[in-house]
């Protein structure tokens, strides 16, 4: 093996030794020296790789301050251009969480350099960071660092050396939710028989398709006068105009479009799905059935509602990612927000 | 979609057949559908009853958006 691969290291004010809550607020520093728990982690990786350096923040300062602190810290990062970044791990602390998970999210997306860090599946850091940076699943409060470390350790070997990770629960990593094609011995068939059989006898089975967790949002407030709503139509029953302009996928969808529907009284006559899950017999004859612009259109015209918003947006539902859906609710939610919009009708196939 | 678009505070129905999961994906305003292929539609229907079908779907729809819910609640 040629040169060992670098590492560089963020940690809070507490990890980095300069004090407790009470330096909470201290701006970040950068120190070329490997301080607990790198130290510790230096040691595993052993010949292979060294922590070059460790970032300390406070983690007051980073939550008030994300962009100067954020800055700072990318800078550095650039400057020493390790070949992987390591934070935390912050077990379940929610301002470290966040501050290891920011700059994580950071790292990745603007140097295009991997990041590892560990979170309890609870710290409300994770999903800022666990579709994009890999995240080792550590327990609940630092008691667990000695576990925590050579999991972190053993990924970080692996990412640097550009080798394959294996399944999260192997590696230890939390599932980032992506779908991954594995060849099986046996069928679909015989694998669900398997387990029917063991679950009837009492016996240990692990689901393939283990159901995710969903989080809830409010109920946001009701419209007051209907007569004043501009309400806009969105659908994830992949209708677009024909010919499909944007090219949205048929399945697996990587993105949405937005056409321009003031001018029309109904999506009949110029638009056609591509969704690939469902026969599209029905929805191509008369596409108003999947996203019913016509209807909305009447109740404009009769002033029930204000307005139609101008624009209608679509995607394809089927088999598309629960990371993608969110992506394309935040983006769309936000044109929709910016845009005064009043309520939203959202037909799925 | 349905609950990022509402985590703006924008009020959201989600209009689907498959109930259960809208409801397990967290949408607070839920509208039960004819089918899958034609969500606001009946091929079988004669025409003019389609349309009144649909345009009964959008009113409760509508109705959804103007009541004022604290948990998933189907409308119909």
């Amino acid at each position: 093996m040629g040169e060992k691969f670098k590492v560089l290291y963020y940690v809070n004010q507490f990890f980095g030794q300069i004090g407790g809550e009470d330096k909470a607020g201290m701006k970040p520093v950068y120190k070329e020296e490997i301080i607990e728990p790198a130290m510790g982690f230096n040691g595993l990786l052993k010949d292979e790789g060294e922590v070059i350096g460790t970032l300390i923040c406070g983690d007051n300062y980073f939550n008030e301050n994300k962009e100067e602190a954020l800055s700072y810290i990318l800078n550095v990062i650039k400057e020493n251009n390790p070949d992987i970044v390591v934070t935390g791990p912050a077990f379940n602390a929610g301002r470290y969480g966040m501050a290891c998970a920011e700059i994580a999210k950071a790292v990745v997306e603007e140097l295009n350099i991997p990041v590892v860090t560990g979170m309890y599946i609870e710290n409300p850091g994770l999903d800022v960071c666990k579709s994009i940076a890999i995240v080792a699943e550590v327990s609940d409060s630092a008691a667990g660092m000695r576990k925590a470390l050579p999991t972190m350790a053993k990924l970080v070997k692996k990412i640097a050396k550009g080798e394959e990770l294996g399944l999260p629960e192997e590696e230890g990593y939390i599932p980032q939710g992506k779908r991954l094609t594995v060849i099986v011995e046996k069928r679909g068939s015989q694998r669900a028989v398997d387990m029917l059989l063991a679950r009837l006898n009492g016996e240990e089975f692990e689901t393939e398709l283990p159901m995710p967790v969903f989080d809830q949002v409010d109920p946001a407030d009701a419209i007051k006068d209907l007569s004043k709503a501009t309400i806009a139509l969105v659908t994830s029953g992949g209708m677009v105009p024909l010919g499909n302009p944007d090219r949205i996928q048929s399945a697996s969808a990587q993105k949405w479009g937005k056409y321009d529907v003031s001018k029309r009284d109904a999506l009949t006559g110029e638009y056609c799905t591509i969704h690939g899950g469902f026969d599209p017999v029905y929805a191509n004859e008369i596409p108003d059935r999947v996203a019913p612009l016509d209807m909305l259109k009447e109740y404009e015209k009769e002033g029930i509602i204000g307005k139609v918003f101008e624009y209608f947006y679509t995607t394809t539902g089927t088999g598309t990612s629960v990371g993608n859906s969110v992506k394309f609710g935040t983006e769309i939610g936000k044109e929709l927000k910016e845009a005064g919009v009043d309520g939203v009708i959202l037909t799925s196939t | 979609m349905v609950k990022e678009i509402e985590r703006y505070g924008i009020p959201i129905v989600h209009m689907a057949t498959i109930t259960t999961i809208s409801k397990s994906v967290g949408a607070n305003r839920i509208v039960p559908t004819i089918a899958i292929p034609h969500p606001v539609g009946n091929p079988d229907l004669p025409a003019e009853e389609e349309l009144a079908l649909r345009r009964k779907m959008v009113k409760t729809a509508l109705e959804a958006l103007s009541t004022e819910v604290t948990e998933p609640t189907e409308f119909e």
